[in-house]
């Protein structure tokens, strides 16, 4: 067990604990603005000094949804990369810094335009709403700044590929490799939209846009970024929390397959978000809609991979029975017990995004605040779970400190609440949306529609939910702040699982990007190209900008 | 690569129900015809209020129990926005945007599109029970957003 007193180099800590610092205190004030949305939804309460509902929404979307997420993966993929495959090179650590303040220069100029009311638009931006030119850069200043990391990653790895011949990368290499891949190709979209279409346009160059072509590229991007979030989750599950609760991983090559199959069919998929827009035709919806099931594959695999790993570790101390092993799990282990909360709401949140991207199913429940619901159980509570276990140790790693018993007391009372909280919030925003409430809208009783007066009970409900979750924010950032800067100096393992069965041969052959890229870009090319020279070809007149806000 | 018996059994299974789950899907979009609404005829956003049918918007009787409801959307309104409807109508509703993205929802049924501005949406429905419903704009498309409504009273 040589991994067990590996660390990761001090200066490398640096870096991937800057990354992690913003990303809480984005956390800080993206829950802040959670907790009023409900407020307001809930009727019962109006934002002071005639602060527009939809500032604060953009606010937690841009926070929550993009930063908090971009800034935590690329903090612990640095520092799972470097553990794995050892310290940087001085030149890659110098690119991650560069990387690091591009991002954070570019939140910073966002978040700016955002609050100061100039960029109402939400996280999604949808043209012909025109927000400040100042949103569209600071935005891309992120974007740049995570794919200037991604390189230094790409660097690193070769150098160590270099460096070990015939000898199959690290499995968190891997898949930080992966994740970065599928980062770099799904972010193609996004820039594309935000650099030849939008940023043009705000700034008066060109006068007019083409909607559609726009908010095509944005879900080309829209989509693999939420498997962008949940593939971080899933190392932490499949490499880490074997090693936490003292088992093995179930299979090495397997996981790597997973990934592989997760960079496929994450990225041609993105009409699944446009099933009732016009200008689409039916046929392609449904290719995509086939394309996006596929990722059910991996999704099994990764279940079974899990349970897998928890029985054989439960039989190996004894268990018996068809569920005695679920005795022997460290309960009491907020390490083991946030990311195993996080899998668990991760089953109703399968099977709601499998309602989700089912035709006929979408025309219930589109924009309605299900879909909300939907991914408050998917990236704020299987995600966010998992990254809150993974920082309770990853934190104190790198700050040279160790968790105290009641710092992980804490941490397990924060998960129940997260898991209350999030419970009472997302159940109710389920049952409006069923009912018919919209998503993205403050409170209104549609001039006293009979119908909207009964999603009022829920929307109390989620306020209920919104207030018990902002409790878990404050706790977990109690025990963050602590792990950071007060808890007692020592040594924290960075615990890395081993494979049950060694399968070099096999996990060699996954190295193969050139192959993988090329079967991720003709997939796209497959499901993008005739619709999308539809588009343009039979495109409407563009439409000028509008600032309705 | 060596993949587990149970894992096996698992995946297959899976992979099964996934291909029912597709089939069902396909069958009933392509055979049923149950397909999402994909208008795909386009109009100038800016001309909406010269170009039939939007010119004359709301409700026309096209044929026995037949009826095409046109609606034009903009912020932060529906027009028309009182609409009856005798039941048992198989209405045709046609949406168009002269601004920003808008949703066409009416709570409570499966009516739901997206409104964009360039294109024409549709959706067949037929009331077949009498009541009130709600219409709203489920995409944000300003400071009004959520004020935008409307309502339907399917009649005798
Ligand atoms: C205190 C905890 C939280 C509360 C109370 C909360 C509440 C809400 C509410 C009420 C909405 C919907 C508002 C509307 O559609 O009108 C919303 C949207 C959203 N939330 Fe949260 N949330 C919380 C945590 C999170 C976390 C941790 C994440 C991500 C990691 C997140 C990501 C999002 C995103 C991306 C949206 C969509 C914004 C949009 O539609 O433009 N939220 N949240
Ligand atoms: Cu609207």
């Amino acid at each position: 067990m040589m991994n067990e007193t590996v660390k990761v180099d001090r200066r490398d800590a640096k870096l991937a604990l800057a990354h992690i610092y913003v990303a809480f205190i984005a956390l800080a004030l993206g829950g802040l603005a959670g907790l009023l949305q409900t407020l307001v939804r809930s009727g019962k309460f109006q934002l002071p000094a005639g602060i527009s509902y939809y500032t604060i929404l953009t606010t937690h979307g841009v926070l929550l949804g993009l930063v908090l997420t971009t800034f935590f993966i690329i903090g612990f993929q640095f520092a799972a990369v470097s553990r794995t495959s050892g310290t940087f090179s001085n030149r890659v650590r110098f690119w991650g810094w560069v990387g690091f303040w591009t991002m954070t220069i570019g939140t910073a100029t966002t978040a700016f335009f955002i609050l100061t009311g100039q960029a109402s638009v939400l996280y999604t931006f949808y043209a012909p709403l025109q927000a400040h030119a100042g949103f569209y850069l600071g935005l891309t200043l992120v974007v740049v700044g995570s794919w200037i990391s991604g390189f230094a990653t790409f660097v690193h790895y070769a150098r160590w590929k270099k460096e070990h011949p015939g000898k199959a990368s690290p499995l968190l290499t891997f898949m930080a490799v992966t994740n970065m891949v599928l980062w770099l190709v799904c972010t193609l979209g996004v820039a594309a939209t935000v650099l030849i279409q939008l940023l043009p346009w705000s700034l008066g160059i060109v006068d007019r846009v083409n909607v559609l072509v726009s908010r095509t590229l944005f879900w080309y991007f829209g989509h693999p970024l939420v498997y962008f979030w949940l593939l971080p989750a899933y190392m932490v599950w499949y490499a880490v929390i074997p090693k936490v609760i003292g088992g093995k991983i179930f299979s090495d090559s397997l996981a790597r397959l997973a990934f592989i199959l997760f960079l496929f069919f994450s990225i041609p998929v993105g009409f699944h978000h446009q099933l009732l827009e016009p200008g689409i035709t039916p046929f392609w919806k449904y290719v995509q809609v086939v394309l996006t099931f596929m990722v059910v594959i991996p999704s099994l695999m990764t279940a079974f991979a899990m349970f897998a790993t928890f029985e054989a570790y439960g039989r190996s101390k004894g268990a018996t029975g068809l569920f005695g092993w679920l005795r022997k799990l460290p309960w009491g282990d907020a390490r083991f017990f946030a990311p195993f909360v996080g899998m668990l709401f991760f089953i109703p949140a399968g099977a709601g995004g499998i309602i989700n991207a089912s035709h006929q199913m979408d025309q219930v429940v589109h924009n309605t605040i299900w879909v909300t619901g939907h991914f408050h159980l998917t990236v704020a509570t299987t995600v966010v779970l998992t990254f809150f276990g993974a920082a309770y140790w990853l934190v104190p790693h790198l700050s040279g400190r160790v968790m105290t018993k009641a710092m992980n007391r804490l941490a397990i009372i924060q998960t129940v609440v997260w898991a209350v909280g999030m419970s009472f919030m997302s159940g109710s925003m389920h049952f409006a949306g069923l009912l018919g409430a919209p998503r993205r809208s403050a409170f209104s009783t549609y001039g006293n529609s009979p119908q909207a007066l009964e999603w009022i009970p829920y929307q109390i409900a989620q306020a209920v939910g919104g207030t018990i979750l902002f409790i878990g924010i404050i706790l977990v950032l109690v025990i963050i702040t602590n792990l950071a800067f007060f808890a007692p100096k020592g040594e924290t393992e960075f615990p890395v699982a081993e494979a049950a069965e060694p399968q070099e041969r096999a996990a060699l052959a996954m190295d193969n990007w050139k192959l993988w890229i090329g079967i991720t870009i003709a997939l796209i090319l497959i499901a993008y190209t005739v619709p999308f020279i539809d588009m343009i070809q039979n495109a409407p007149p563009g439409s000028k900008g509008y600032k309705l806000w | 690569m060596h993949m587990h018996k149970y894992e096996k059994i698992w995946l297959t299974f899976g992979i099964a129900c996934l291909f029912v789950f597709l089939t069902v899907i396909g069958v009933s979009a392509f055979a049923e015809g149950k397909q999402p609404p994909s208008c795909l005829t386009t109009i100038d956003p800016e001309k909406v209020d010269q170009t039939p049918p939007f010119n004359k918007p709301g409700l026309v009787k096209t044929g026995d129990n037949e009826y095409q409801l046109n609606i034009v959307v903009s912020a932060f309104a529906f027009t028309p926005n009182q609409i009856e409807i005798p039941k048992g109508a198989k209405v045709t509703i046609n949406v168009t945007s002269k601004d920003v993205i808008h949703g066409f929802e009416v709570a409570g049924t499966n009516i739901n599109m997206m409104v964009e501005p360039g294109y024409i949406n549709t959706i067949t429905k037929t009331f077949n029970q009498t009541g009130e419903y709600t219409i709203l704009c489920n995409e944000y498309c300003g400071a009004g957003h959520h004020m935008m409504t409307g309502r339907i009273k399917v009649v005798e």
